[in-house]
């Protein structure tokens, strides 16, 4: 089962999430056409892979997510908008859907998670018979190759910094990218 | 005892959910606290930064009060960091809640080094004829390149001190200085931004100077007479930097007509 418990530093269990990951997925109309008809089967924040940098690049917008879910200050109607809206830099829904959500016919790497009480078994049973879709770890590894850098650039505001510039290792340059989108999504609408 | 404690020092409420580690409260200042503690995974540790709600103030006025500071601290940050300036970077928070996790800095404040490397010097900080300062020297040039660094961004920290920088350890560069020297090596990284305004100009430049120069003489007595290295390196750090230095004598001169009078 590719579906992975995330235990995240100061998240009670009652809050635990799940997540899986799926390369090459054709079947992105129907996915995106039961968010649209809010069919209650797919209670899922389905994100764009090529739209995020690393695993803890998602794990902070789970983060950031939980928190306004333990606290009750959600901005938008659900938990699993919430995760889609705490990947972007700022409080548009509408833009945050767009950019990190399942685009009909053209999202090809998605991720899925799922912040509420769910039995995994069932969970992984439904995933996988519904996204057609071949299952890899949730690794940075396999992040990596679905990351689209023009896009990160630009959703976090990265081609004005000149520091990054500066920075000659690649490794290095992708390390601060990462760190300088955590806190774009830390700093939302401040 | 214990409860005594609870009562005085509740948690943030995030840091009442389980965790690897118990947080550790690392200081306890008038406007708040620090702990150190994780984030995400148990691996990444973290300094979260709390502004307890203050029971004097009026309710509606505190949250609205708390709310823009760590907005405030989070945004110069973000500033900073994307400047280039070293500061720590910030992981998450919640300004309603009154916290924020950023970067833990390993090393320590640059204060405690520079007491350290001092050690049971003399009280009037004369070194003995042989002793090599370069090292102390050399520090003091970073701080003053560090400072030039963030006014160059239009930054004003509001509360130069000792305790306000850390010096993270060197990782690459191996060091075959004695135990003595390596109390005063590493980067320095500016920490406590609660003070902080942007501003360009000479004179809100040099009164954040003025601050340091007050500060470190008080601090540390015994190696006042090495502040004018801080000045030194401050002095080519970026173009605006020199009338900055020149500013700086009207503000020590205000100043110390303010003590007279006072
Ligand atoms: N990011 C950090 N990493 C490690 N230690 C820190 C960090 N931030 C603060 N500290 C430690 O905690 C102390 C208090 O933090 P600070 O931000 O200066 O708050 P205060 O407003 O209470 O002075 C600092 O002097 C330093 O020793
Ligand atoms: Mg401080």
């Amino acid at each position: 089962m590719a579906l992975e418990t995330l235990n995240l530093e100061h998240i009670p269990s009652t809050h635990r999430v799940y997540a899986a990951f799926f390369r090459d997925v054709t079947n992105s109309d129907f996915l995106h056409a039961q968010l649209l008809a809010r069919n209650p089967d797919f209670d899922y924040a389905f994100i764009e892979a090529s739209s995020v940098i690393s695993r803890r690049h998602l794990q902070s917008a789970i983060f950031n997510a939980l928190v306004t879910i333990l606290d009750g200050t959600l901005l938008s109607a659900t938990p699993h908008s919430e995760v889609v809206l705490s990947m972007s830099p700022n409080n548009n829904i509408a833009d945050a859907y767009r950019r990190w959500g399942i685009a009909p016919g053209k999202t090809k790497d998605l991720i899925v998670v799922k912040p509420a009480a769910h039995t995994p078994e069932a969970m992984w049973a439904h995933l996988s018979e519904s996204i057609k879709g071949t299952p890899v770890p949730l690794s940075d590894e396999e992040i990596s190759k679905a990351t689209d850098w023009q896009k990160m650039r630009k959703y976090y505001s990265l081609n004005s910094v000149q520091m990054l510039s500066k920075i000659e290792s690649e490794e290095k340059k992708r390390q601060e990218m990462e760190r300088l989108a955590i806190m774009k999504m830390a700093l939302r609408g401040l | 005892m214990a409860a005594t404690e609870e009562q005085q020092f509740p948690l943030p409420k995030i840091l009442t959910y389980p965790a690897s580690a118990p947080p550790s409260l690392i200081a306890q200042g008038a406007e708040g606290r620090l702990y150190k503690t994780t984030h995400l995974e148990s691996g990444l540790p973290c300094a979260l930064k709390y502004r307890p709600s203050k029971p004097y103030r009026h309710p509606i006025l505190d949250a609205r009060l708390t709310k823009a500071r760590i907005a405030a601290e989070a945004k110069v940050l973000d500033r900073c960091y994307r400047e280039g300036v070293r500061v720590p970077a910030v992981y998450a928070l919640d300004a309603a809640a009154g916290w924020v996790m950023i970067e833990w800095v390993d090393g320590k404040p640059v204060r405690q080094g520079i007491n350290d490397w001092l050690g049971e010097r003399p009280e009037d900080g004369t070194p003995a004829a042989s002793e090599d300062e370069t090292p102390l020297v050399d520090l003091m040039k970073r701080i003053g390149e560090a400072v030039g660094n963030l006014h160059r961004t239009g930054v004003i920290h509001g509360d130069l001190t000792t305790s306000n920088m850390m010096l993270k350890p060197w990782a690459s560069r191996p060091s075959n200085a004695g135990d003595k020297a390596k109390a005063v090596e590493g980067d320095i990284v500016l920490i406590d931004f609660g003070l902080a305004t942007q501003s360009s100009s000479d004179e809100d430049r040099a009164v954040d100077l003025y601050v340091l120069e007050r500060a470190f003489a008080s601090t540390h007595p015994r190696a006042e007479r090495l502040f004018c290295h801080v000045l030194d390196s401050y002095k080519p750090s970026y173009k605006k930097a020199p009338s900055v230095i020149i500013k700086l004598e009207d503000v020590r001169m205000r100043g110390r007509k303010k003590s007279m009078l006072g």
